[in-house]
């Protein structure tokens, strides 16, 4: 997996730090670390107006080359000058990746469509809840007025909310590079911390999904607004005459990507629900769970936020049926 | 380091840039058309000290990089209200003490100023809500939250007398 | 002057805005317009930037610093190391604990953060690309993060400066990680006591790790005037007379030659007393350069590497008689001060005022002994919105009286009732020799326990523990109790001094030919609203409306000398000069009045804003009348103008107090704690202005909360800060805050002149103890006795863990 890091820097070792939850390179004897903490490295500048341009931007300007879309996760990044991006290519200006279509119960989503637009939604939230629900539990107003879904979405950062919940909606990512289209469900998306499958090239363009029916519940333990979720789980279910009918679980910040329950899934759909059930499925996901210690606290404590969270969500959304 | 030109609107005037594509919008406007307004309290962009309204928005000036303001229209602390005929909402921050070192207050300001406009109206809690990604070490809140929802009052009645005049 | 209606006594002095008055802020003008004046706002023609390369090490030698590729960069103009620094003497620096500190490394760096080389050149960006230039190769050495483990026997040697040196700045070395050992009480005595005593209670108390991490980080723009040879430095200065005169010291340039400058600071709460590198190297770059040079950190650097705050390791032993008389207390403190003595503290007292740790109760005898040690971690430590150590001693007695109740079965309430200082004792001489100048502390008990209906909530948390062992519930219901008696307003020359610099303050008053006025004081505002305040005192000493005196702070070539403004010092020594001032001009007025009223000085008595004439109160001077004379008339034995000044020395200590109420509902699973009720009362004397009274007490409570329930330095062991950003370093928003109650008692000092106590910190003290306190009580229930702050999500939830209260 580090082939796709700059191979030009001399590491020793890499360490997922807790600062931030970024990954800390750290120079044992050439450069000086934590040089300045504010400012980025130079770069070039540039602001396509259309998706075909931007792809011939970053494949002409090579591997330095890095897309920006509302820089809330990657300015703090570049101001640490944890990356060395010498060409910036904002999308801010390209139209077409901006905007919510609902038509015939498909949902599509432009990737600079950002945190706010989908809060302020009516069509949205009449189709899709759980999205205003979600969205309002990240970070803070100033962020959600320039944070983007396609940013939160595209980068595989871990501690990001919307992933885990594009997985509970078995959202559909359409991508454009220079080899053209192609689309990636999002719960085939993530391999690794800031590991997708999304080739260099390539820019998310949308994410696409059905309109999800049913009861749903995105539940976020945190320690203040603004932080990443201890803990966060997101259910979608159905229940008919008392018995599952169909069911989503997805959790986020407890694994390295976000963490679609598929077992506890297949386990739940087609059973009677009561409380032995839910104790059982949440049992599944957090199994299923591998979270890192932070100064949130040690693993022990975050499996067992999660299990609460998970089943606070399950029970919610069972409610709202 | 290469250089590029920028335009955008600040406080209503055309203004002309010409700055590093990494120069952050707050010190563009800090240190090239110094409005020392909005000040820089944190590295990680959660502070909020540097909040002004762009376009429309709540905005973190510090995870702006300026020429992705291009064309922009944006507002700081020093263009609302005058030395002579206060905004309300400079006016109750005085009414409410809801500042203290003053450093948290342009970021303040700002954010208030748009959240009243798209909350007029607003409990408390909403309030608190909303000022959640502006921090203070010097008030604990609560005089900030009393001296937004004063405003908010007195903007409504002052809204009202325009109404009338305006009928 | 015939059918002009005179006032009545009460509207006149309401016009004045005086003493007790919630007079609005004169300085909320320029805030709320974005006209404030921080030291990043400075902008001097020709100004260069400084910035510095920190070592990413806890400890390591420093082998070698390639500068060149960094000097080659087009906008650095220079890159200073201690090399550069060491022939100016100025490679290393005196700590204001007697201590000495590197500005730059010199063959070693000891904390993660350290400065190592400082860049210069043409703006911040410029600079920041410099930084990132520099190379730096270091040796890994041993790290210590443990203060228990800095003096075995094969610990590591950090300070190898001071390896030899069997004597330090506060007494005999006996290892070369130690840094003092200080007494106060009695030794023997206290053993026998706790020895032979009945009942015993004994826990150690942690108070871990914090920073003061005000808004606005440090920082400074340093000019030198090479053609009047005059250095002025603005700065984030909380003392500004004592960074010219430490600045004089070392530098050699004369103290007429330095101005100090502090404009309008962002907070400071203890983290811009002390001199940093930064300032020194701007100064150096300053002088070498011959332009300006501007130093402003981040938060990164705020957090790493300036002075952090606590980190006493308290173990205590409390005795009482069965019925719950308190009969002695023991102290032995682990300070854990980071790789350099850099405490604010006066001079003879290297681990602060921790000997308030007898609190608000009458202990008949005690012992405290602190060991300061070194570790690899930032240096300090400073009083964080608290008046030297007494949080910590605050917090300590707090938990010890909870812990003894918990010992007694007795409710912890009643135990300190019992066992507080009584109204009649004061002026209250304590064990461990402090003499407190007054205090009703049954009376503020009482009235805080009746208006939180104390009775309820404990009948309250009795039906929620009940839901909880029934299983219906998963929350607990905790009390946070916590009485505390502060000490500020350092101090008495005699035994109060920093660096020499006795604590005394100093206000100057002129009286202006139209009958307003300009005050210049000793002191500098951070936030506290000076310049309104102590107008009000003036202004009910000398009957000018205060909205007509100019209150001036912080320029060292025209403010008088004084030590600045921490540990809540400003109203009780500032504030009596003030009023001493006030009283000088008042005293030459009377004369003034005397001689246009053609009577005797005796015979004019003073009303308000004017003196009259005795029995013929129709026959008066106005203050504003009495001015205009000072610079028109000539008067026998008098000389012309209107002018004070008063350097005060106070004759004691202030001893604020409190009693605070937190109530809490903490979910047992998730380790969340929801704040129900905060209820603060405070007694800090005579209030000079309510309003920002409030406001202090609601600041000082949400540091409090910040503090006691997630705000951490912590640190890894190999020396790593692992919240060196607001990520991970908890400052709570507006949602996390809760409403607070506030209420207060008057309790006025007797030897102040105004009998104000003051109040800042007050709430910072107090609050940290009931947060805490709530915690603790929530689980007393099921055993537990004493569990570190903070208490964050997973802390609480271990507590619940370790009480087997997960099924």
């Amino acid at each position: 997996m580090f082939h796709k890091l700059n191979n030009y820097i001399n590491f020793s070792y890499i360490i997922l730090d807790n600062i931030n939850n970024e990954i800390y390179l750290i120079f044992k004897y050439k450069n000086s670390f934590m040089g300045c903490k504010m400012i980025p490295s130079a770069f070039s500048y540039y602001r396509p107006s259309k998706v075909d341009e931007a792809v011939g931007l970053i494949s002409s300007l090579g591997e330095d080359a890095r897309v920006i879309a509302g820089g809330h996760s990657l300015i703090p990044v570049m101001k640490q000058r944890l990356t060395d991006i010498k060409h910036l290519i904002d999308l801010s200006a390209i139209d077409e990746i901006k905007g919510i279509q609902i038509k015939n119960n498909v949902v599509s989503i432009g990737a600079m469509t950002t945190q706010v637009e989908l809060i302020n939604n009516e069509e949205l939230f009449k189709v899709a809840p759980i999205i205003r629900e979600a969205s309002l539990q990240i970070a803070d107003p100033q962020v959600r007025n320039l944070g983007t879904i396609g940013g939160n979405v595209a980068n595989g950062d871990p501690a990001n909310d919307m992933p885990g919940l594009m997985q509970l909606l078995d959202a559909t990512y359409n991508l454009s590079g220079v080899n053209g289209s192609r689309e990636v469900k999002a719960r085939d998306f993530y391999e690794g911390a800031y590991f997708t499958s999304r080739e260099d090239d390539e820019i998310l363009i949308s994410i696409s999904f059905e309109s999800p029916s049913g009861g749903y519940a995105y539940e976020k333990q945190k320690r203040k607004i603004g932080d990443y979720a201890t803990a966060a789980a997101g259910v979608i279910i159905k229940v008919e005459n008392n018995k599952c009918s169909s069911a989503s679980i997805a959790l986020t910040n407890l694994s390295d990507t976000p963490v679609y329950c598929d077992k506890a899934v297949d386990m739940i759909v087609g059973k009677e629900i009561d409380n032995d059930l839910l104790d059982q499925v949440t049992k599944i996901c957090v199994d299923q769970s591998d979270p890192v210690a932070d100064q949130r606290g040690p693993v022990e404590f975050k499996k067992y936020v999660a299990g609460i969270v998970i089943k606070k969500a399950l029970k919610r959304a069972i409610e709202k049926v | 380091m290469e250089k590029i030109n920028v335009s955008m609107k600040v406080n209503g005037k055309e203004e002309n840039l010409t700055v590093e594509p990494r120069t952050l919008l707050v010190h563009a406007l800090r240190e090239h058309l110094e409005y020392t307004g909005a000040h820089i309290g944190c590295s990680s962009s959660h502070c909020g000290a540097c909040t002004i309204d762009m376009n429309g928005k709540s905005v973190k000036s510090c995870t702006v990089f300026t020429p992705q303001a291009e064309g922009a229209d944006i507002l700081t602390v020093e263009g609302i209200g005058s030395p002579d005929k206060l905004h309300a909402i400079q006016e109750m921050f005085k009414e409410h003490h809801g500042l203290q070192c003053g450093y948290c207050t342009p970021g303040m300001i700002m954010r208030s100023y748009r959240f009243l406009q798209e909350n007029p109206d607003p409990t408390e809690d909403e309030v608190r809500f909303g000022i959640s990604g502006n921090l203070c070490r010097c008030t604990g809140y609560q005089n900030i939250v009393k001296s937004i929802m004063a405003a908010a009052s007195k903007i409504r009645d002052e809204e009202k007398v325009n109404k009338k005049e305006i009928a | 002057m015939d059918d002009v209606k005179i006032p009545s006594s009460e509207e006149r002095r309401s016009a004045l805005s005086g003493l007790g008055t919630s007079r609005k802020r004169v300085e909320d003008a320029r805030f709320t317009q974005g006209k404030g004046n921080y030291v990043d706002d400075i902008k001097l023609k020709g100004m260069l930037f400084g910035d510095f390369v920190r070592s990413p090490l806890a400890h390591a030698r420093v082998k070698n610093i390639d500068t060149s590729a960094a000097l080659a960069l087009p906008g650095v103009h220079a890159v200073l190391t201690a090399d550069d620094l060491r022939p100016l003497g100025l490679h290393w620096m005196p700590t204001l604990a007697g201590d000495k500190q590197m500005v730059l490394a010199d063959g070693k760096v000891l904390f993660q953060g350290q400065e190592v080389a400082f860049v210069v050149g043409d703006d911040r960006y410029a600079v920041a690309d410099g930084v990132s230039m520099v190379k730096v190769e270091y040796d890994e050495l041993p790290v210590i993060t443990d203060p228990f483990k800095a003096e075995l026997k094969d610990a590591p040697i950090l300070r190898e400066d001071i390896a030899d040196q069997k004597e330090g700045a506060h007494g005999a070395r006996r290892h070369p990680n130690h840094i003092f050992t200080w007494e106060a009480g009695e030794k023997e005595e206290t053993n026998k006591v706790i020895d032979e005593a009945e009942v015993v209670a004994d826990e150690m108390v942690y108070y871990h790790r914090t920073h003061p991490c005000p808004l606005e980080t440090c920082g400074c723009v340093a000019s030198m005037d090479k053609v009047n040879g005059k250095l002025t430095v603005w700065g984030t200065f909380q003392a500004p007379h004592a960074v010219r005169t430490v600045a004089s010291l070392i530098s050699n340039i004369p103290e007429h030659n330095i101005r100090i400058i502090s404009p309008d600071i962002g907070g400071g709460f203890g983290n811009k007393v002390g001199v940093y590198p930064g300032y020194i190297c701007s100064i150096v770059a300053s002088i070498v350069t011959g332009v300006p040079i501007k130093w402003v950190e981040d938060r990164m650097d705020n957090l790493m590497a300036t002075a952090f705050a606590r980190d006493y390791w308290m173990r205590g032993k409390i005795s009482a008689t069965k019925d719950g008389k308190i009969t002695g207390l023991w102290c032995h403190t682990t300070a854990d001060h980071g790789a350099f003595d850099a405490c604010a503290d006066p001079t003879k007292f290297p681990a602060g005022f921790m000997n308030i740790c007898t609190g608000s109760y009458d202990i008949p005898v005690a012992y405290l002994a602190v060991d300061g040690v070194y570790t690899n971690k930032a240096p300090g430590g400073v009083a964080y919105r608290c008046s030297f150590r007494v949080t910590e001693a605050s917090y300590f007695i707090e938990r010890m009286v909870e812990v003894l109740a918990l010992k007694l079965g007795m409710d912890s309430a009643e135990l300190r009732s019992k066992n507080f200082i009584k109204k009649e004792q004061f002026p209250y001489t304590s064990a461990l020799g402090w003499e407190y100048d007054s205090g009703d502390y049954h009376r503020a008990w009482d009235k805080a326990l009746e208006s939180v209906n104390y009775k309820k909530l404990r009948e309250d948390q009795k039906k929620q523990l009940q839901l909880f062992k029934d299983g219906k519930s998963r929350k607990l219901m905790g009390i946070g109790l916590s009485h505390f008696t502060e000490i500020v307003g350092a101090g008495p020359v005699k035994n109060c001094d920093i660096l020499g610099l006795g604590m005394f303050d100093a206000c100057e008053i002129r009286i202006h030919p139209t009958g307003s006025a300009i005050a210049r004081l000793g002191t500098i505002s951070q936030g506290q609203g000076h310049a309104t305040t102590f107008a009000q005192i003036l202004a009910s000493e000398i009957g000018i409306p205060a909205s007509d005196i100019t209150l001036e702070e912080g320029d060292t070539d025209t403010a008088p000398y004084g030590l600045g403004t921490y540990g809540s010092r400003s109203t009780p020594v500032a504030g009596a000069a003030t009023a001493m001032a006030g009283r000088k001009i008042r005293a030459k007025a009377q004369m003034i009045a005397a001689y246009l009223l053609e009577v005797h000085d005796d015979d004019v008595e003073w009303d308000v804003d004017r003196f009259s004439v005795k029995g013929a109160p129709e026959k008066f001077k106005t203050m504003k009348e009495i001015a205009f004379a000072s610079y028109n008339q000539a008067i026998p034995g008098l000389e012309p103008g209107l002018e004070a000044v008063s350097y005060y020395d106070p004759p004691n200590m202030t001893y604020p107090n409190g009693a605070y109420v937190v109530v809490m509902e903490i979910d047992v699973d998730t380790g969340v704690s929801d704040i129900k009720k905060v209820y603060a009362l405070d007694d800090c004397g005579t209030r000079i202005n309510p309003m920002i009274i409030e406001g202090q007490v609601h600041g000082g409570l949400t540091e409090a909360l910040a503090i006691s329930m997630g705000q951490e330095i912590a640190y890894d062991e190999q020396g790593n800060v692992m919240t060196g950003t607001l990520m991970d370093f908890f400052i709570p928003t507006a949602w996390e805050t809760p409403t607070y109650e506030t209420d207060y008692t008057v309790t006025p000092s007797p030897h102040h002149p105004i009998g104000a106590k003051g109040v800042g910190e007050s709430p910072n003290v107090g609050g940290v103890s009931a947060f805490s306190n709530a915690v603790h009580d929530a689980f007393k229930p099921f055993g537990l006795t004493q569990a570190h702050m903070p208490h964050d999500h997973w802390r609480v939830w271990k507590i619940a863990k370790d009480l087997g209260l997960h099924n």
